[in-house]
């Protein structure tokens, strides 16, 4: 069941909304509508699920509505037109009260900025949502701590948000919204804000706290590489509308449109993964003491169809494929050397995936082989470079990506 | 422009006033509920003797202000030639009127400070009335002071409230509005009430802010509780006003210095508060 269910859900910024409610019934653009109400469209008739239990990616450039639409979602931006239901409760409907205590029980937000109340300690920062509820001090405390333990942070409770770096300050950003133990998570660019390691470091904890808790996330940011990472289901998003949705393969595979498709080109990871990101153990065998049963035997054992051959100093000679080998056989033959095939695609460990991608579907059936110093380090199959670019993780054979 | 009569202006305010004096016991209400405020705090400072509160003047600057040696014996030095010059009793009772008057310009002013952030059209009719308050010479609010309060010490902290209250009003309404967006949705987010944001997030994160204009509401006191002598206020502001009259440049400049050194203690100590020591 949707945990969260949206509907027609828009936002216009300005003094007469309802004029460019009718326009915008009218299909005109956001900035047509500008130019003649001079009002902002900020989010135009958004209609989506999130499941529960899901990690709900919402991703668009500044300006698509994203950070606005995510502030509909707990009424911290009341909606023009559209409804938005949690648990089927309607929630623009809701009177003071009842909001209050749904943003109490069943949603957090984490901030950009991280929100953190300066002049809290760390421990009084988390406590706050749990606070304001009238929640007795020890057992808020008790709360905060685990909270503060399932984040790593452990030792920090009477220190001042100020006296930490970004990324802990996030973590502690993440606390108080676990403290209150909602259903939902709003992540507002919760790691924009931290440099790249950092934020790798955040996506992956965010990703085992998800494992443990399965709480519905709403994710948003303005970077693919996060949305692919995390996102269940991307949602994107452009001028205040919904483009897309899908899961992170869809938008990778079936851009719907030109604009997703630019995105998705934009972040190009075939200029960013390297041959080294995604090579495989190399099956070989050696011609100068094994011959065509054993490089038979090991091409059924690791289930592939050729073999890259090598000589006693492990240099790499060339490749036989199997229907050659098992001719051989026939023949009773001992050796391997007259059905190598010397001309074969290499490249080597440092190279970009970019660079070797013609050489995988030009000749797709072969592996390319990874070379240094003429040895043999490894294979590019184009399979795990596919997936590699669609940005699943890559774990082959014992050589980590 | 001759053509046009003499606008009466005078007349009207003269008239208002007049119309005004019909609240005679607001205004007789006010007076003992200041005069008591006065005469507790003037009696609760003047109890001490003050060799004690010297010390724990110069004890409390060290400690709040910075811990500056220098400003210390700065304090202790110049409440002793304050003790010496004779001037001891008068600045007791300059203290408690401008205490008296920052206390109900705070009181009064933060409230409406609050107000003024949270609600636009208050904002838009209160921000001329202050500078109204302000930028009129401060002269002429002994006139309407004498008329309600008669003379002596009250009508002094009335003008001294009216004259120095604006600061405080001002910078809590900007200290409210320089909370950021991001503060206040973290404050909403988690579901607080209006009141809860006020004062778990709102009025903590304006603190340095506010006390900024109370510190500036102190020092406006101070100057005019020295124009307040001419109604009767007494304090050191009277032992200038005496030396204007009689030409006394010695005199003039001794209370002066009491003055002086009165206020630079207020400043760094109501400096400390705003400057927020947690």
């Amino acid at each position: 069941m949707a945990k969260i269910k949206v509907e027609g859900l828009t936002k216009v910024f300005g003094k007469k909304p309802k004029r460019a409610l009718e326009l915008l019934e009218q299909n005109k653009t956001k900035d047509e509508i500008l130019k003649e109400t001079g009002n902002t469209v900020g989010v135009n008739k958004a209609t989506f699920d999130v499941k529960d239990g899901e990690i709900f990616v919402i991703m668009g450039l500044s300006g698509s509505g994203k950070s606005t639409l995510v502030r509909l979602l707990n009424r911290l931006i009341n909606p023009t037109a559209g409804k938005v239901w949690v648990d089927s409760e309607d929630l623009s409907t809701m009177d003071e009260k009842t909001l209050r205590e749904t943003r109490r029980k069943k949603m957090s937000m984490v901030f950009q900025k991280f929100g953190l109340f300066p002049f809290r300690t760390i421990a009084s920062n988390v406590e706050y949502g749990l606070e304001i509820q009238g929640m007795a001090k020890e057992e808020r405390a008790d709360k905060a701590q685990n909270a503060l333990e399932l984040v790593g942070l452990k030792g920090y409770e009477n220190m001042y948000p100020e006296e930490l770096s970004g990324g802990m300050q996030q973590r502690v950003g993440l606390a108080r919204a676990l403290a209150n133990d909602p259903d939902i998570l709003l992540m507002d660019e919760a790691f924009s804000a931290l440099d790249p390691l950092i934020r790798k470091d955040m996506q992956d904890e965010l990703i085992d706290l998800q494992n443990k808790m399965q709480k519905t996330i709403v994710f948003i940011t303005h970077d693919l590489d996060e949305a692919l990472r995390l996102g269940d289901r991307i949602m994107i998003m452009k001028g205040g509308s919904v483009v897309q949705i899908g899961t992170p393969e869809e938008i990778l595979t079936e851009p719907e449109d030109e604009y997703v498709e630019k995105f998705v080109e934009d972040v190009d990871r075939s200029k960013v993964f390297t041959v080294g990101n995604v090579m495989m153990r190399a099956e070989t065998i050696n011609m100068d003491k094994e011959g065509p049963r054993v490089a038979m035997q090991r091409m059924k054992d690791a289930k592939i169809s050729s073999i890259f051959v090598v000589n006693r100093e492990r240099k790499l000679i060339g490749i036989v494929h199997a229907d050659d080998v098992s001719r051989l056989m026939k023949e009773g033959k001992n050796s391997v050397e007259e059905v190598i095939d010397r001309d074969i695609p290499t490249t080597t460990k440092d190279t970009v995936l970019k660079d070797i991608l013609e050489l995988l579907t030009y000749k797709s059936n072969v592996p390319v082989a990874v070379v240094e110093d003429e040895k043999i380090k490894g294979i590019v199959v184009r399979g795990t470079v596919v997936a590699a670019l669609s940005g699943s993780e890559v774990k082959l054979n014992g050589i980590s990506s | 422009m001759e053509f046009l009569p003499r606008l009466p202006l005078a007349d009207w305010i003269d008239a208002f006033v007049d119309w005004l004096k019909n609240a005679d016991f607001i205004f007789d209400g006010l007076t003992s509920f200041i005069d008591v405020i006065l005469t507790g705090l003037a009696g609760a400072i003047g109890i001490l003797p003050s060799w004690i509160l010297i010390i724990a003047f110069t004890a409390l600057t060290f400690w709040f202000a910075g811990r500056k040696v220098g400003l210390a014996a700065f304090v202790l030095i110049g409440l002793l030639l304050l003790d010496n010059m004779g001037y001891w009793e008068d600045m007791v009772l300059t203290l408690a009127i401008v205490l008296t008057a920052a206390i109900i310009s705070v009181v009064v002013g933060v409230p409406l400070g609050i107000w003024m952030a949270k609600k636009q059209a208050v904002e838009g009719t209160l921000r001329p009335v202050l500078d109204f308050m302000q930028t009129m010479p401060a002269f002429v609010y002994l006139i309407p002071a004498v008329a309600f309060f008669g003379i002596g010490e009250v009508p002094g902290v009335v003008a001294s409230v009216i004259f120095a209250m604006p600061p405080t009003i001002r910078l809590t309404n900007l200290g409210i509005r320089q909370v950021s967006t991001e503060m206040i949705e973290a404050a909403d987010a988690f579901g607080s009430t209006a009141m809860q944001k006020l004062f778990k997030v709102q009025l903590p994160m304006a603190k340095t802010t506010i006390m900024a204009g109370v510190n500036q509401t102190i020092m406006l006191s101070l100057s005019m509780v020295v124009i307040a002598s001419m109604i009767g206020a007494g304090g050191l502001g009277t032992a200038v006003y005496y030396a204007v009259g009689r030409n006394d440049v010695g005199g003039g400049f001794e209370a002066g210095f009491a003055i002086v050194i009165l206020a630079i203690i207020l400043d760094r100590l109501t400096q400390s508060f705003s400057e927020g020591k947690d």
